[in-house]
């Protein structure tokens, strides 16, 4: 009978290595997604609150379809379709080609195509926090329309939208567990590995499910000290 | 120069600004891309497949809605006591409730539900002393244990949340009325408290449904496990479209319903 502490040491005795390796693929498949989508969640915002009704038609289509569907569901469809769709070009030119599609990436398209769809209605609802004043201010000052969402309209927008993005970095982190059950070694699976090998399934994913309390701990503190640095840069009234 | 000259709006654009380009395009794409979908499955039907896996969809379906019914109700009991300890003046209480509602919303509900399903073995000796082994052994009893856990979490919020946003003066009036405080809670706090709570729930209720596609994973057959067995059987992808688009009526119907009910509710706020 291995002692728990021999189970959770560095090494190959222990799983402690794996778990950290798990670590390292959920936070850089967070950190990759994020990006993705904050760019993709704004330039949605901005379809959706146009005054051209066909963008805003083609934004809220987008929003709906992927904020309505589980996001295991968006996940498997995005590795099974994208796997049987460039299986289904190469065979044009290859008719024995077999495709394997990189877990990490479909994971980051699933993830990002989600955060993305919330990110927008959290960026809309800051663009509407913005009086109609400050866009007609920078017009008048002889700001170009990019001139005056870059300088103008942008540092109050992130200011508005900080604590509705933290948010959803958080769901963000806690949504890479999914990624698991496409065969990515994340924290989950590790666990689940060393669970199945070791017959301590609690032990393991009580571990598991500890790191990601940890990581959503990390971040809080994070999202505070970024909180407090954008509101340093508020002109005090 | 003359007042009416100034005061005229601007003229509406006409024609094709660079705008109404774009939104057209996305418009097409989109239009596009479903009638695509709709193409595929009406070219990839097959009667004999889906007369041989509609039922199961079907069943897949009522398992989904069961879990989500059973754990929403149970969770919404379970966080009666959870926000009440959360309010509590008790440090005691007070810090154990938020410990409990912050594992269940910091970790991910996948962590949760394995932790329950493949966790629980570990304690078969205790559990079938007590006589709950035949319970655990379920995988459908341990994702409805597990995710009534964490939608009690959730709703303990979502109650505390709206249970203070009433104003105070709503309970000195109650109290000096002469009611007391279970009475206040009854007649006066909670009805102006689901208002504000009723937004909130219709959200958690989309989650737990979209978040119920985990089981599928632990080998219950709802409407996500049926598509991925039907999926691993015939390798026809028209099984996961099926699903996609289940899953998106059911969230758009339950959206809508949520809206009415709210613009019901809340007719005697608007003027």
């Amino acid at each position: 009978m291995q002692s728990v502490w021999t189970l959770l040491s560095w090494g190959p005795e222990g799983w402690l290595d794996d778990i950290a390796y798990g670590v390292f693929i959920t936070v850089s498949l967070a950190a990759a997604t994020l990006p993705v989508g904050l760019v993709i969640g704004f330039l949605v915002a901005l379809a959706k609150q146009s005054d051209e009704p066909s963008l805003r038609l083609a934004g809220n289509i987008y929003t709906t379809i992927f904020r309505g569907l589980p996001e295991l569901l968006t996940l498997f469809i995005i590795f099974y379709g994208a796997q049987i769709g460039i299986q289904q070009v190469m065979r044009l030119y290859d008719p024995t080609a077999a495709v394997e599609v990189n877990a990490f990436v479909s994971g980051m398209i699933a993830l990002g195509v989600v955060f993305s769809s919330y990110a927008s209605e959290v960026f809309l609802s800051a663009f509407r926090a913005i009086p109609k004043g400050q866009y007609e201010g920078g017009y008048s000052v002889g700001l170009s329309g990019w001139q005056t969402m870059r300088l103008v309209v942008l540092p109050q927008l992130i200011r508005i939208a900080l604590p509705g993005l933290a948010n959803l970095w958080l769901i963000l982190l806690k949504d890479t567990a999914l990624v698991s059950a496409i065969g990515l070694t994340d924290i989950l699976r590790q666990a689940g590995v060393a669970a199945r090998v070791t017959k301590h399934a609690f032990l393991f994913f009580g571990v598991a499910a500890l790191i990601y309390l940890l990581l959503a701990i990390i971040s809080s503190f994070g999202i505070n000290a970024i909180e407090r640095a954008v509101s340093r840069q508020q002109v005090q009234r | 120069m003359s007042v009416a000259a100034i005061d005229r709006p601007p003229a509406l654009p006409r024609g094709w600004p660079r705008q109404r380009i774009l939104g057209y395009a996305l418009v097409c794409l989109w239009t596009a891309f479903l009638a695509g979908i709709a193409a595929y499955l009406i070219l990839a039907w097959n009667g004999e497949l889906f007369a041989k896996y509609a039922p199961g969809y079907v069943s897949g379906l009522g398992i989904t809605l069961l879990l989500v019914a059973i754990s929403i109700v149970l969770g919404a009991i379970l966080s009666v006591p959870i926000a009440y300890a959360r309010m509590s003046k008790n440090r005691v209480l007070s810090g154990l409730a938020y410990a409990y509602v912050y594992f269940f919303r910091g970790t991910p509900l996948l962590a949760q539900t394995f932790l329950v399903y493949y966790g629980v073995g570990s304690f078969r000796p205790q559990l079938e002393m007590v006589g709950l082994w035949g319970f655990f052994r379920e995988a459908f009893n341990c994702a409805i244990f597990a995710f009534s856990l964490n939608t009690a979490a959730y709703q303990a919020e979502i109650l505390r949340g709206a249970i203070q946003s009433v104003p105070r003066g709503q309970w000195e009036g109650a109290a000096s009325l002469g009611l007391h405080k279970l009475q206040t809670m009854w007649k006066v706090i909670l009805p102006q408290a689901l208002i504000v709570a009723l937004r909130p729930y219709g959200n958690e209720i989309i989650l737990m449904i979209k978040g119920s596609a985990i089981v599928a994973i632990i080998t219950v057959y709802d409407l996500m496990g049926i598509t991925k067995l039907t999926y691993s059987r015939t390798f026809d992808f028209q099984s996961y479209v099926w699903a996609a688009i289940i899953y998106l009526v059911i969230v758009e119907i339950l959206r809508h319903a949520v809206e009415w009910i709210e613009r019901r509710i809340t007719i005697h706020l608007h003027r």
